[in-house]
């Protein structure tokens, strides 16, 4: 008789073994997720402090893994805030653990990305990683860590502390990793350009295995103000989240514990939802059965007069910083911006920014350029599968005079506290009704005002023409009448040129 | 400005009344200009609709529709200066004696930067010119390509620069005269004809030139070379009212040689903002539709295209004026045949010469 043998894995086993989900599918994508993980981690880190971003990217050439393959060491530095030196270990050496589990908009939502790069650098090098930082204060923080797969700790091998005369705060993380360089640099290139792009308050820095420097300056120091944490909204929980927030609850009655863990709750809405539900309000959370918390779930889908979430938890970019980005990034002749009213889907508030940039430098390629954005991260794969692009290929643009031949691009920034991915890779946002409307409504008014730019173009360009004319033919009649008058001078015919000019100039 | 009629014989006379005229258009110009006012100018407008047969010329005029041209507007302002550009050169030309063709205007043009986008647009202006001024282009020394001539006993004299004076008798050269720029300005002398012949074809008129038909007829011949050019249309009308003689045309026997003499006699719808260019008294003498039944002439079927230009013809008002067209006309469609001059030959080289010419002369006398 065979014997079945159950096991416990792991967190980090569990991503080990399913890497392809968190993105690190092959020698090329991994190599660039690895840099666009640590690279997100290090402007979030920045952000929380409200400081604009300073981020050095190295990558070094190491050595031949394979004929594809190489082995390169990926160093990034930051001046974010820093990692206190008691959650360095835990923080880069342990999955699933980290700060970003409460509710606010960030890049990341698992903790996941960083410590993925990590693993994946340990599993295909079997180089320990190095730490460095400091929050600021008088020391600085060396870590050199592994981490315990099967049981995913930690393992430090090395930890020194330093003195940090200068007062430098921020963190360094390098690890061996192995890669494909050569295929991943158009994509890693344009991340950094389109990271730019959405944050043009933040100094980009990246040094290719090459030695090639790309720097990409930042063209503004005002920042968004930072999202503000947020408890979840009803319309968006699930079971999962209802019996974490029920194990650790202090509260005893179901009154307080829905005005406390809600987002928008209070008293008057809490007794309405339970008086709806037929719970009672002096049910204590932690005696609700399984069956009973499903319900519990169904309920609060349900009811109809919990108020919408708010938008403080979503840090948009806002119309002004997203102008200065896609002026520094794209250099166009025109462009227009236009932020949404916050809107929610399920529960999760959500805003959309898009912009429409014309001319200039962007490209003549007979189809708009599109960025996609989510949470400022740039989405680089699976264009044809994102919502936006739907949109953008269901507008109606003959109606706002716009042909795919012009030079355009198209910039669409979802922000939310849960951006509607279709999946796990996150590099696509799904068609939900609510978002694509939203999505819709940003580029008709943004194509609104490109419309008028060219309508006034054409205008002030015919207008040119038109003067153009009067003052090539006027001389010219002028000069041949003289001529053939037998006159000496020709008649003044500044008067007529004037009086065009004039007439003119009501039309632009 | 109206059309003019031919008031002088003088060719003197004339060019001094065309350059007049020119000089007086640029100062109009000029004092509108000078005035503070967008310079403009009316002409009689030459669209289809606003062209009339009219039984007094016997010949197409232009109605009471007028055009206006102004500076002012912004999609007259091209055409405005290069007419005015048209005027001065025309003047320049008239003024110094020399000619020009208008395949050398649409180039001369571009030496002044005042570019005709083809030879048509600039053809075009040339026509604007002429209805402005009520002169032809042959005033203003523009000629196109020519290719007819003339021939017999007329002394002619002279007056393009380095000929002034000099006189020529048409006989000189047997191939007979090319009707150009300087026999079209050259004044007549005297002449021992009585009679004016008109010939569509080079073939038949060196014919008649070999066979002496200038003496035995008493007659001056002009070859037209298919439709005439308006030079020698102008040309054939000098030589009937300045030296009254009649002419009398003969062509092919299809509708377009029937044609080519209804233009001598009563001008183009092209022209019809010009005079003098026609010949109302002129006849067509042959080949005629009843002359292919009459001779037994060798023929050819009517195709379909000779067909529908018979039915157009028959509609228009100059074949109206003498019932002799609508009767050939109907001959022609009944018969479904058509015959070149050449067909004579049937008869021997010399037939045409003996028997027809002298029985077609009297019978259109």
């Amino acid at each position: 008789m065979a014997q079945v043998t159950f096991e416990e894995i792991s967190a980090s086993d569990f991503f080990y073994r399913n890497r392809d989900i968190a993105g690190f599918t092959n020698p090329t994508r991994a190599i660039f997720a690895a840099i666009r993980e640590l690279v997100e981690n290090s402007l979030d880190a920045a952000e929380s402090l409200k400081i604009p971003p300073e981020i050095y990217v190295r990558l070094s050439f190491e050595g031949e893994a394979s004929k594809e393959t190489q082995i390169y060491k990926l160093r990034v530095e930051d001046n974010g805030c820093g990692v206190p030196p008691r959650h360095i270990p835990s923080a880069f050496g342990q999955v699933l653990f980290g700060s970003k589990y409460k509710l606010k908009q960030q890049r990341g939502t698992f903790g996941l990305g960083g410590k993925m790069a990590i693993l994946y650098g340990q599993i295909t090098t079997h180089q320990p990683a190095t730490i460095i930082s400091s929050t600021g204060t008088s020391h600085i923080y060396m870590y050199r860590l592994m981490i315990d797969i099967q049981r995913n700790r930690p393992i430090i091998l090395d930890r020194k502390v330093l003195l940090n005369k200068e007062g430098w705060r921020g963190t360094i993380v390098e690890f061996s990793l192995e890669g494909d360089y050569l295929r991943a640099m158009p994509k890693i290139l344009e991340y950094f350009k389109q990271t730019a792009m959405v944050n043009p308050y933040a100094n980009l820095t990246f040094v290719d295995p090459k030695g090639r420097l790309y720097k990409f300056t930042r063209a503004t120091t005002v920042m968004p103000d930072p999202p503000k944490e947020t408890l979840p909204h009803p319309y968006g929980v699930d079971v999962e989240l209802l019996q974490r927030l029920i194990q650790v609850t202090p509260y005893n009655n179901m009154l307080e514990f829905l005005k406390n863990h809600f987002h928008r709750v209070g008293e008057v809405t809490a007794r309405k939802f339970l008086e709806f539900s037929g719970i009672s309000p002096s049910k204590n959370p932690k005696k609700l059965s399984h069956e009973e918390i499903v319900r519990l779930m169904h309920m609060l889908k349900k009811f109809k007069e919990f108020l919408p979430p708010d938008a403080s938890c979503l840090s948009p970019l806002g119309e002004e910083l997203l102008r200065t980005g896609v002026l520094k990034e794209l250099k166009p002749e025109f462009v227009a911006v236009h932020q949404r009213k916050p809107a929610t889907y399920a529960g999760h508030p959500f805003i959309v920014e898009v912009a429409i940039a014309y001319g200039g430098e962007i490209p003549q390629k007979g189809g708009f350029l599109i960025y996609r954005f989510a949470n400022r991260i740039p989405l680089l794969y699976d264009e044809a599968s994102d919502v936006s692009v739907k949109v953008i290929n269901d507008m109606n643009w003959r109606r706002y005079k716009v042909t795919p031949d012009m030079p355009i691009a198209i910039v669409v920034h979802v922000c939310s506290t849960k951006v509607p991915y279709k999946t796990v890779g996150k590099e696509f946002i799904a068609d939900r009704p609510e978002v694509r409307r939203e999505i819709a409504n940003g580029l008709r008014e943004v194509a609104r005002q490109l419309q008028r730019f060219l309508t006034r173009r054409e205008h002030v360009d015919r207008e040119r023409k038109r003067l153009g004319i009067f003052s090539k033919y006027l001389p010219r009649i002028a000069e041949f009448s003289t001529k053939l008058a037998g006159r000496d001078k020709p008649p003044d015919i500044e008067k007529l040129l004037r009086s065009v000019r004039r007439f003119g100039a009501e039309g632009v | 400005m109206e059309p003019k009629e031919y008031k002088s014989s003088s060719i003197m006379e004339r060019r001094k009344e065309v350059l007049a005229s020119l000089q007086n258009f640029g100062l109009k110009i000029y004092e509108q200009i000078d005035r503070g006012y967008f310079p403009s100018i009316e002409m009689p407008s030459r669209s289809t609709e606003n062209i009339y047969y009219d039984p007094k010329f016997r010949q197409f005029i232009l109605g009471d529709k007028r055009v206006r041209r102004s500076a002012r507007n912004i999609r007259h302002l091209k055409p405005f200066a290069q007419l005015v550009w048209t005027a001065l050169f025309s003047y320049e030309l008239t003024s110094q004696r020399k000619t020009s063709t208008l395949r050398d205007v649409y180039y001369s043009a571009q030496a002044y930067e005042m570019t005709f986008k083809d030879q048509q647009e600039s053809n075009n202006i040339i026509t604007d010119l002429e209805t402005v001024l009520g002169f032809s282009r042959e005033d203003f020394n523009i000629f196109p390509e020519e290719r007819s001539a003339v021939f017999g006993d007329l002394t002619i004299r002279y007056t393009v620069p380095g000929y002034e004076g000099k006189t020529l008798n048409l006989t000189s050269h047997p191939d007979g005269v090319m009707i150009g720029p300087a026999l079209t300005s050259a004044e007549f002398v005297k002449t021992s004809a009585d009679k004016v012949i008109a010939i569509e074809k080079g073939g038949l008129f060196t014919r008649f030139i070999e066979e002496n038909v200038h003496k035995k007829f008493n007659a001056l011949l002009v070859l037209t070379a298919g439709q005439a050019p308006r030079a020698t249309r102008h040309f054939i009308r000098r030589l009937n009212r300045e030296l009254g003689l009649p002419v009398y045309i003969f062509t092919d026997g299809d509708p377009w040689g029937m044609h080519i003499a209804m233009v001598i006699i009563s001008g183009s719808a092209n022209a019809a903002h010009l005079r003098d260019l026609t010949t109302p008294d002129a006849k067509w003498s042959g080949v005629w539709a009843t002359d292919i039944v009459k001779y037994k002439l060798p023929t050819d079927p009517l195709d379909e295209i000779d067909m529908k230009r018979l039915y157009e013809l028959q509609k228009d008002p100059r074949y109206k004026e003498d019932p002799l067209w609508q009767r050939e006309i109907k001959t022609f469609m009944k018969i479904k045949r058509k015959a070149e001059q050449e067909a004579f030959s049937r008869y021997g080289l010399t037939y045409i010469v003996d028997e027809y010419l002298p029985a077609k002369l009297e019978e259109t006398k």
